[in-house]
């Protein structure tokens, strides 16, 4: 059974496709494993088990019908309830839509449902994706396999928590200043954040639509390339999306060679606030992918140092009008509504009920951002800003293939110690959220565990717009490293949580 | 309500308008979806995620829309922007789903342009500060409660078939120096503009169901001043009547509180069609901060430069030039050439000519028939129900001596009556001369049989009599000969 658990995507997918193990087992296996920790862990909202079982029985009737399958077929997945997926309630882990079923699928769920792979259910995430550790959700936090009483990351911590505690080989993520990243990086896990536009936001309910973006959470590199290459790609519903062909993110992912590739530090991203263990892991990886070919390459990107206070100007600014529409008049909660109170005072009971602190603290700061008398000194600055940030990226490019830094300052932080203290909290996305504001490829990747506290660390790799491929080569590249210098893989360390 | 005299307004103050104009566009789906725009669906029908603004969805902008922006901004002879984009337009309301409206805010599709308008024989030059692109909201409905508003309704029904349908605002810049003419200025300037647009296929341009709507902002500063005075903006003004109403009522009204020493509120007041005046709705004293933004949703537009030039090839051709154009061709007598434009006729008649018919008969058949047949029935002459292709038609059937104008008549009736062409009319009615000479000779000759006296009477050189035996052969005939010849043969019969 935990044999089932631990294998890779690519592996099930080879099992299923030939016929060695069928659809069904491997998703009952998968079911029976949430049933069996997600007490514990509280990754899913829902769990879609009877759906689940129906399309893995699909698939297997496909292969026994000798019908061609897709590199994926039959894998289990698990998807962060921020998309529109039929048939489950989708929250976004917020009282506000308590209840609401979507009429249509996300283009990402379409894709997944296209390409025959079995979506066990949706997980948990900081409300409306604002936060760094699933504590904002309305439904609880998830927890960290690695230590119960840590964070799992977030927003995305339901996603990284079900792939590292074997719950799901795969889950999609979404990703606005490192809702993808940063929970990979504490967890032990891959996780790749598309170029902007790489992959389609339809059916995303919005943060801030200039910067979300979905992507994999998987174990491996190869793992969730196979997965970016099902996703991403041109949609017509997403007027925001890139009309170009998918990056070549599986070849580079087989590949892993980085011979000759400029690999770029940040010099920025380090130093005051970086734990000890995660630079220590920082630089070991540095010198496995130097030892594997790469060229190491200090770089400054001197406006990187604003990217925090940039993003919590235009991330609120954009979330103040994307959630004005949860008003109570046509979905999800409505409070108050007693016939006599004026439709102002129920939108504003319902907003008032059903929203959390954070998501009103966001609502509230970009709601003045956006003031007039007030734009040009905060949307406005921080656009320029934002611009800056994209010609260092451009400017650093120039001279390397790719930027490196740590993940995240630190290692998996307990459950709340951070959440009384915003500010802390949001140092957590210190280093993810350039690369949301200038649009370009980043991913996570496991870079061992901090010696002073045995948790993982997170090594950061960025590449220029539509490089996506870059990034899966450096993970590769590491990832073999690794294997090689340890004697086994990562994820040979990942805990197998006992229920 | 008190109002001044409107000539002594005109002694004191000098009006300034502003007027905006809001188009509703007859693209056949709706601004960012794929949903139809058609107008009088059962409510909530043609509805979908994106235009419900349900999570997650995404707006795509509408092709169509936007060439249609453009050509509008063209024929009003404005530049068009080589970059720009949507923005948001924040604001809570139940009839707009996402609670923002997608809207343009300082990068306008078009700006800087202008439009000429005649009243009276003399031009003045419109300013159009810009036209810019946005999506419609939705309808609400407010039941119960003294206003019809959402303030004291019992419940609101919504209706969201019209949130999305692309809308085009056209916006003026401030309208000074029409002094007395200032309301029929105003009246001019939404007809030309319907005339345009009407022209370039763009919208049904039908006020009465709101696809055209006009907001009039009207000021009044003391003659000699040199800063505008503080304005109201009059919503609901949905007929070219209303147009030059509301700016009178408004000047007037204004002219009364100034003159008693008071200070006009700036507000949204609301036409009333049936009174003649205008009430106070929302204060804007605390103007909304609507919080505009770059729509993050959508990639900014950046219409090629040759695409502009192709759709500016496209344009039809423009209302003053079309003008001077048939004045000069039609030959018309100056009387009838004010006819022609008091009806605002030149339109159909122009393409009635184009059509095949002589300017002087398709005059005859709009103003003399059509025109009434229009006022009758509350329309505009363009949607009365008859072609200027159905008139050429008409007109041929007439010359090929097939029908006489009597006919002619009936066979409009026919038309407007949706039973098709005149042809089809002709045929299912009846209608045609009869040409049968046995048939005619017959019935002349029971004519004559019955009428000796006036037979005599013509047969002694009383040549006006055969008016008796004619109308008497008309009358058996149903009046489907041709009269000319019915004379004809009595006089030849009599001889």
């Amino acid at each position: 059974m935990s044999e089932i658990l631990t294998a890779t995507a690519a592996e099930l997918a080879r099992r299923i496709a030939t016929g060695e193990q069928s659809a069904e087992e491997v998703t009952r296996a998968h079911l029976d494993r949430i049933e069996a920790v997600d007490p514990k862990v509280n990754a899913f909202l829902a769990v879609d088990s009877e759906r689940a079982l129906a399309t893995a029985r699909q698939v297997d009737a496909k292969r026994s019908a000798g019908e061609e399958l897709g590199p994926l077929a039959g894998v289990p997945i698990a998807v962060k309830d921020l998309l529109c997926y039929q048939g489950l309630p989708t929250t976004a882990g917020s009282r506000m839509l308590e209840g609401w079923v979507p009429p249509y699928n996300a283009t990402v769920v379409d894709r997944l449902i296209a390409a025959d792979m079995v979506i066990l259910g949706k997980t948990n995430l900081d409300e409306f994706a604002m936060g760094s550790s699933t504590e904002t959700s309305a439904y609880g936090p998830s927890r960290n396999p690695w230590d119960l009483d840590r964070i799992p990351g977030g927003s995305g911590g339901g996603s990284s928590a079900a792939v590292a505690s074997f719950e799901a080989p795969l889950a999609i993520g979404t990703d606005t200043g490192g809702s993808i990243r940063q929970p990979a990086s504490v967890t032990g896990t891959v996780g790749v954040k598309p170029t902007y536009g790489g992959s389609s936001r339809y059916g995303i309910i919005a943060m801030a639509s200039s910067l979300d973006q979905p992507g994999p959470c998987a174990r491996t590199t190869e793992d969730a390339a196979l997965l970016h290459a099902v996703i991403a790609g041109h949609d017509p519903m997403d007027a925001t999306s890139i009309q170009a062909p998918v990056p070549p993110v599986v070849e580079a992912a087989r590949s892993g060679d980085v011979a000759g590739m400029k690999i770029g530090i940040v010099r920025e991203f380090a130093g005051d606030g970086y734990a000890p263990g995660v630079e220590q892991r920082f630089q070991e990886s540095l010198t496995l992918l130097e030892n594997a070919g790469a060229e190491l390459v200090e770089v400054s990107c001197p406006h990187f140092v604003h990217a925090l206070a940039t993003y919590y100007l235009i991330m609120p600014a954009e979330v103040s009008s994307n959630l004005a529409r949860y008003d109570a008049m046509r979905y999800g909660l409505r409070v108050g509504d007693d016939g006599e109170r004026s439709t102002e005072e129920v939108m504003r009971l319902t907003r008032g009920r059903g929203f959390g602190s954070e998501v009103k603290r966001r609502i509230i700061i970009g709601t003045h951002a956006l003031s007039s008398g007030y734009y040009d000194a905060y949307y406005g600055s921080a656009q320029k800003v934002r611009t800056l940030i994209r010609q260092d990226f451009d400017q650093a490019f120039t001279s390397v293939d790719v930027l490196v830094s740590p993940s995240t300052p630190t290692t998996a932080f307990r459950i709340g110690e951070r959440i009384d203290d915003p500010m802390s909290m949001y140092r957590a996305d210190l280093c993810t959220i350039p690369a949301n504001l200038a649009g370009n490829a980043a991913g996570s990747f496991p870079a061992g565990l901090a010696p002073e506290d045995g948790l993982p660390v997170g090594l950061q790799v960025m590449a220029p717009p539509m490089a996506d491929d870059r990034i899966y080569r450096v993970g590769a590249a590491l990832e073999r490293a690794q294997a090689s210098a340890w004697g086994a893989p990562f994820t040979s360390q990942i805990p197998f949580l006992e229920a | 309500m008190d109002v001044m005299d409107f000539e002594d307004v005109l002694a004191a103050y000098e009006p300034v308008m502003g007027l905006e104009v809001h188009v509703e566009l007859n693209t056949v789906s709706k601004m960012f979806c794929g949903c139809s725009t058609a107008f009088g669906a059962e409510p909530n029908t043609q509805v979908c995620p994106i235009c419900l603004g349900l999570p997650g969805s995404l707006p795509v902008i509408n092709g169509k829309a936007v060439e249609s922006a453009i050509r509008i901004g063209l024929a009003l002879n404005c530049q068009i922007a080589s970059w720009c984009r949507m923005a948001r337009k924040n604001y809570f309301y139940p009839d707009m789903p996402k609670d923002y409206q997608i809207s343009q805010y300082d990068e306008p599709i078009a700006f800087d342009g202008y439009l000429d308008v005649e009243v009276d024989g003399e031009t003045f030059r419109v300013d159009v500060e810009r036209a810019h692109m946005e999506e419609d909201t939705g309808k609400s409905l407010h039941v119960g409660g003294a206003t019809g508003r959402i303030q004291g309704a019992d419940y609101s029904l919504l209706d969201y078939n019209r949130a999305g349908v692309p809308l085009i605002e056209i916006v003026t810049r401030p309208i000074t120096g029409a002094g007395e003419k200032a309301p029929q200025v105003a009246r001019a300037y939404v007809a030309a503009l319907r005339e345009i647009l009407r022209g370039l296929d763009v919208s049904d341009v039908r006020m009465e169901q709101g696809s055209l709507r006009c907001d009039a902002n009207v000021s009044l500063m003391p003659r000699g001043a040199a800063v505008f005075g503080t304005r109201t903006e009059t919503k609901n003004v949905n007929s070219l009547r209303s147009v030059e109403g509301a700016v009178r009522y408004e000047m007037c009204r204004q002219g009364a509180v100034l003159s008693e020493g008071g200070t006009v509120r700036q507000e949204t007041r609301h036409w009333n069609e049936a009174e003649g005046f205008t009430t106070p709705g929302r204060s804007k004293e605390t103007a909304e901060d609507y919080r505009y933004f770059p729509e993050p949703d959508l990639v900014p537009i950046a219409p090629d430069a040759a695409w502009v030039e192709e759709l500016r090839a496209t344009l039809p051709e423009p209302p003053a030039e079309r003008l001077a154009r048939v004045t000069k061709e039609w030959g018309f007598t100056d009387l009838e050439m004010r006819d022609v434009l008091g009806a605002g006729a030149i339109g159909v008649i122009d393409q009635t000519v184009a059509a095949g018919a002589t300017p002087q008969a398709a005059r005859k058949w709009w103003l003399g028939e059509l025109v009434r047949r229009a006022n009758e029935a509350g329309v505009e002459l363009a949607e009365v129900g008859m072609t200027p292709a159905q008139v050429a038609e008409l007109q041929r059937l007439v010359e090929g001596g097939t029908i006489n104008d009597k006919l002619a008549r009936q066979v409009i009736d026919g038309v407007l009556a949706g039973e098709g062409d005149p042809e089809q009319v002709v045929a299912t009615r009846g209608l045609s001369v009869v040409s049968d000479e046995g048939a005619l000779s017959a019935a002349v000759e029971a004519a004559i049989a019955a009428n000796p006296g006036v037979a005599d009477k013509v047969r002694a050189g009383k040549v006006q009599a055969a008016g008796a035996l004619i109308g008497a052969v008309m009358k058996e005939m149903k009046g489907q000969a041709d009269a000319a010849r019915v004379r004809e043969l009595v006089l030849e019969k009599l001889s």
